[in-house]
């Protein structure tokens, strides 16, 4: 009895290996077939160059200060690579582009300590594109605020109106800049959540490289879409805009502060 | 009343060359840095990140506020009819757009982007108190120099009035905008308060007025003309009541801030602790600029002599940029508070005052617009009739005992 079954049994596994075989040449054309069509289908969903962005979508990021490693700059880091900015000097001058930078908050009273990314805030009703006397300063319909460096004349009013110290004035002449990311020496830049990368359906530099480090402090998506977890998380949680007080609406949030 | 004789100043002695020339040389200086500030970047200004605007913003604000002052004597004259101002009034008018065009030309070559100057004239932004600035500017050239045309054109005397009364309104808005360029800003704890608006106006009365009480004297007393006594004691007195005005509305501002708990962290850094600031407030506004100037103007004894009127002139001179500095570069020193309640650290400077040293290049820019806005004023006197030939008491008050 043993015998037959010993022979069934190779007979089986021979079998098994041609259709292994089959399945995985399947797999194989299979993944071959679809994955430009995956990737055709992602491409759809970020915006194609010619449309216009669309006032539906409120692109927003969440903050969780609870999640933020204390030290860990990885943020600062992906932002400044992503966009061709030159990593702070050390020690740090008043005069360094820094599109991000961590802060270290102490309480007061208690003297717990806390550490969070402050970027712009890309704000509903952004005091620099009030006071932007040529119209440089301005807000997508999407809601990133952005500088448009054609028009920008230097005045740097922006940055006297900005509540978050998030703008700064380009000080000397760049070089090797990134050409996705336009800079230029006396005109005003800022954090432009990425729109580089947003436009084409992929996160925020800084987002990724907070995932990609396992902290997960920082939550991007569309602020309007009531399905996206960044729309959840707000519903569900406590969350707070920095200046709240000003009612600028800020489409940076924060939580666990 | 003998009627005034406008003439030009003869202009062609050494001295009043040296003079042109010295100014002028301020002038080049100025322009230079700009060049210099242009091709390197503003990496060669003390200005940064935190202190956006440095010292080329405090001559440039300094001198259009002043431009709205200097139009005192015209407006009293065309205004409020008083006919023993209406000698002064050409001078007036003339200051008012030297003082302008100096100013602006601070203000345009500080620009990150002064070659796209042109954008900034034709791309306006409605809601930017800056870009109603540009309008507020280009209006005040023109309803000054339309206000000049006549006074000096004889055919055209008639609208004297109305031109006055014009530019007398638009100056009084101009000053407005310039206040609440500050006044708008609601970041900032310093700043947006309503009050910045009219103690702007009531600042440019005092400034303007005592930079046009140094520009008469030297042309009169460098020319030669007679000037009278009596005029130099009523613009003297009048300055005196602006100076203490602008006192007041100081006091009130800080009385205010004082009252409320969230704004005693930033009086405390002007008025105890902020080093530099509160030097500059303390002994540049408030005692050069305020009190010892008060104390000469107020007393007709003091202000009767001329060397203490055009001292307490330049003290109000030196005391107005001192304000601008206090305002200007102290509000921004104070960090911004972005997490009330919790002491902010970082890379970028949060939490710390903010470091300002000001570099030679910016602070010649800032003396070369004020050297521009004299170089016009020199150049206009000699070439037009702006100037009365006398202005002794008998003849600019027909009132005025023998």
């Amino acid at each position: 009895m043993s015998q037959p079954q010993n022979t069934e049994n190779q007979s089986a596994q021979a079998v098994d290996e041609h259709r292994r075989n089959f399945i995985g040449t399947s797999a194989a054309l299979a993944t071959l077939t679809i994955a430009p069509g995956v990737m055709v289908y992602g491409l759809a969903h970020s915006k194609p160059a010619d449309e216009p962005v669309s006032n539906k979508v409120r692109w927003g990021m969440l903050i969780d200060s609870s999640k933020c490693a204390d030290g860990c700059t990885d943020c600062v880091t992906a932002c400044f690579t992503e966009n061709g900015i030159s990593l702070p000097s050390t020690p740090p001058k008043e005069t360094d582009s820094q599109w991000i930078r961590k802060v270290e908050l102490k309480d007061m009273r208690t003297s717990r300590t806390q550490s969070l990314p402050v970027m712009c805030q890309h704000c509903e009703e952004p005091p620099c594109v009030d006071v932007c006397p040529t119209g440089a300063s301005f807000k997508r319909a999407d809601g990133i605020v952005l500088v448009d460096r054609h028009i920008c004349i230097g005045c740097r009013y922006c940055m006297m109106a900005c509540p978050y110290k998030a703008r700064s004035f380009v000080h000397e002449t760049l070089t090797d800049q990134n050409p996705d990311v336009p800079r230029g020496k006396g005109c005003v830049e800022s954090c432009t959540m990425c729109v580089q990368r947003v436009d084409q359906g992929l996160n925020p530099a800084c987002a990724d490289a907070c995932t990609k480090a396992g902290h997960q402090a920082i939550l991007f998506g569309d602020l309007n879409d009531p399905n996206s977890e960044i729309a959840k998380r707000i519903a569900s949680k406590a969350t707070v805009q920095l200046r709240a007080d000003l009612a600028l609406n800020p489409g940076i949030r924060y939580e666990g502060f | 009343m003998a009627s005034i004789t406008f003439s030009e100043l003869k202009g062609t002695s050494t001295r009043f060359w040296f003079l042109a020339g010295l100014i002028g040389l301020f002038a080049a200086l100025g322009l230079g840095s700009a060049y210099y500030m242009e091709h390197h970047g503003h990496i060669v200004t003390g200005m940064n990140n935190s202190i956006v605007w440095g010292m080329p913003h405090v001559f440039a604000v300094f001198l259009i506020v002043a431009a709205s002052g200097a139009l005192n004597a015209a407006s009293i004259a065309s205004v409020f009819g008083k006919m023993a101002y209406k000698p002064l009034a050409p001078l007036s008018g003339l200051l008012a757009i030297a003082l302008l065009a100096g100013g602006l030309t601070v203000l345009m070559l500080d620009l990150g982007r002064p070659d796209r100057l042109i954008i900034a004239m034709t791309y306006l932004n409605p809601k930017s108190v800056f870009a109603w600035n540009v309008l507020l500017y280009t209006g005040f050239f023109t309803f000054v120099a339309v206000y000049l045309w006549t006074m000096m054109d004889k055919t055209k005397v008639t609208y004297t009035k109305e031109a006055g009364m014009a530019a007398f309104i638009w100056r009084l808005v101009l000053t407005t905008g310039t206040g609440s360029i500050f006044g708008f800003l609601v970041a900032r704890e310093p700043y947006s308060t309503a009050l910045l608006a009219p103690m702007f106006i009531i600042m440019s009365f005092a400034y303007g007025m005592a930079l046009y009480l140094l520009v008469l004297i030297a042309a009169y007393t460098g020319s030669g003309r007679p000037l009278g006594d009596a005029i130099l004691q009523r613009l003297g007195r009048l300055l005196g009541v602006f100076v203490a005005a602008a006192l007041y509305f100081v006091f009130v501002y800080h009385l205010t801030n004082l009252y409320f708990t969230k704004q005693h962290a930033v009086e405390k850094f002007i008025l105890l602790d902020g080093g530099i600031y509160t030097t500059m407030f303390w002994l540049g506004q408030i005692i050069i600029g305020g009190v010892l100037p008060l104390i000469i103007l107020l007393n007709a004894k003091l202000r009767a002599s001329r060397t203490l009127l055009v001292a307490a002139c330049l003290m109000i001179v030196v005391g107005g940029l001192a304000q601008m500095y206090v305002t200007i570069i102290g509000g921004q020193a104070f960090p911004l508070d972005i997490f009330p309640g919790w002491q902010e650290s970082s890379s970028f400077f949060d939490g710390v005052t903010h470091h300002y040293a000001p570099s030679l290049p910016e602070t010649l820019l800032g003396l070369g617009g004020l050297a521009i806005a004299l170089l016009i004023v020199t150049l206009g006197v000699k070439v037009l009739r702006f100037l009365p030939a006398s202005l002794a008491d008998a003849d600019v008050d027909p009132h005025k005992k023998a």
